[in-house]
């Protein structure tokens, strides 16, 4: 997919350590998300094989999101903020559904549910990642936070704050 | 980039070349139909060859859960030819690495088939 796909975003910020994107609620847009994270990844110093995991994680988590969160409705949205640390990359993806509760969920692995065809989405997502958070926000959707950290040695290639949520505001 | 899937016959041993994204979707539909088609024609040796598919989600792996199941109650066997290793690793950590029959050579990945259907 081409970089240029991301015209295709409803509305998209970024500055040194943030990209936020608003993006229409269609499958099309997982591989949309999934370009924007591999680039962030990588900017925020993560190898190849880690850049994969988010690139899933996100994957995933849009699945979640258009499929069920917002019941394949592309009138809706689903809004993407990725923010680089020095140490870690936090991503947060909200649609506009009524939530799940994760710890109602099946363990994939147990023998009963190893030939079972669905179930291992938020499964591979905390394989994936260090954090994973599910919070409803009255009124707005679902809100997942997915947290993963850089190996001690890894660095940002640009950008990447110090501190906690750094104000920054620009467009384009 | 979809899913492709050619089919071809190699000996008694139907093979499917995969290719591209088996993911939610296009992907996972294509593979699904493409299976129940060779399992009503009674072809109940699958190999798929997964050696060009370039990425797989949760989806693609329910879809592979589910060939298998299709083909297996059929009295058949399906089995799994070249892993990349994205494909690989993520079938080992969903355990299923272990369910699938697993070739890294088309020759003896089909011979495998001959001997189960010999004994």
């Amino acid at each position: 997919m081409e970089w240029s796909k991301l015209l295709s975003a409803r509305t998209m910020t970024v500055d040194a350590s943030v990209v936020e994107v608003t993006l229409e609620s269609d499958l099309k847009n997982v591989e949309v998300a999934e370009v924007i994270t591999q680039r962030v990844a990588s900017t925020a110093g993560f190898d190849e094989g880690d850049q994969h995991k988010i690139e899933m994680a996100v994957h995933e988590s849009m699945i979640n999101a258009i499929w069920h969160g917002n019941k394949n409705d592309a009138t809706k949205s689903v809004w993407l903020r990725f923010e680089i640390f020095r140490d870690r990359l936090e991503i947060r993806i909200r649609d506009q559904g009524n939530g799940f509760d994760p710890s109602g969920l099946a363990n994939p692995l147990a023998d009963e549910n190893l030939l079972k065809v669905s179930g291992r989405g938020i499964f591979l997502i905390r394989t994936f990642m260090d954090e994973f958070r599910v919070e409803h926000i009255a009124g707005s959707g679902t809100e997942v936070t997915l947290l993963k950290r850089l190996s001690s040695g890894a660095q940002p290639k640009e950008g990447g704050t110090d501190g906690e949520h750094e104000s920054h505001s620009s467009s384009g | 980039m979809s899913m492709k899937a050619t089919v071809r016959q190699v000996d008694s041993v139907t093979v499917v070349d995969v290719s591209g994204r088996i993911t939610l979707g296009e992907g996972c539909s294509q593979l699904r139909e493409l299976i129940r088609d060779q399992v009503s024609k009674g072809n109940k040796k699958v190999l798929l060859n997964l050696a060009d598919v370039t990425y797989i989600d949760s989806s693609g792996i329910g879809e592979l859960v589910s060939a298998y199941t299709a083909v297996s109650n059929q009295g058949g066997q399906l089995k799994l030819l070249s892993l990349t290793k994205k494909v690989h690793d993520l079938l080992q950590i969903t355990k299923l690495y272990t369910v699938f029959d697993v070739h890294d050579d088309e020759a003896k990945a089909i011979s495998s088939f001959e001997k189960a259907a010999g004994a």
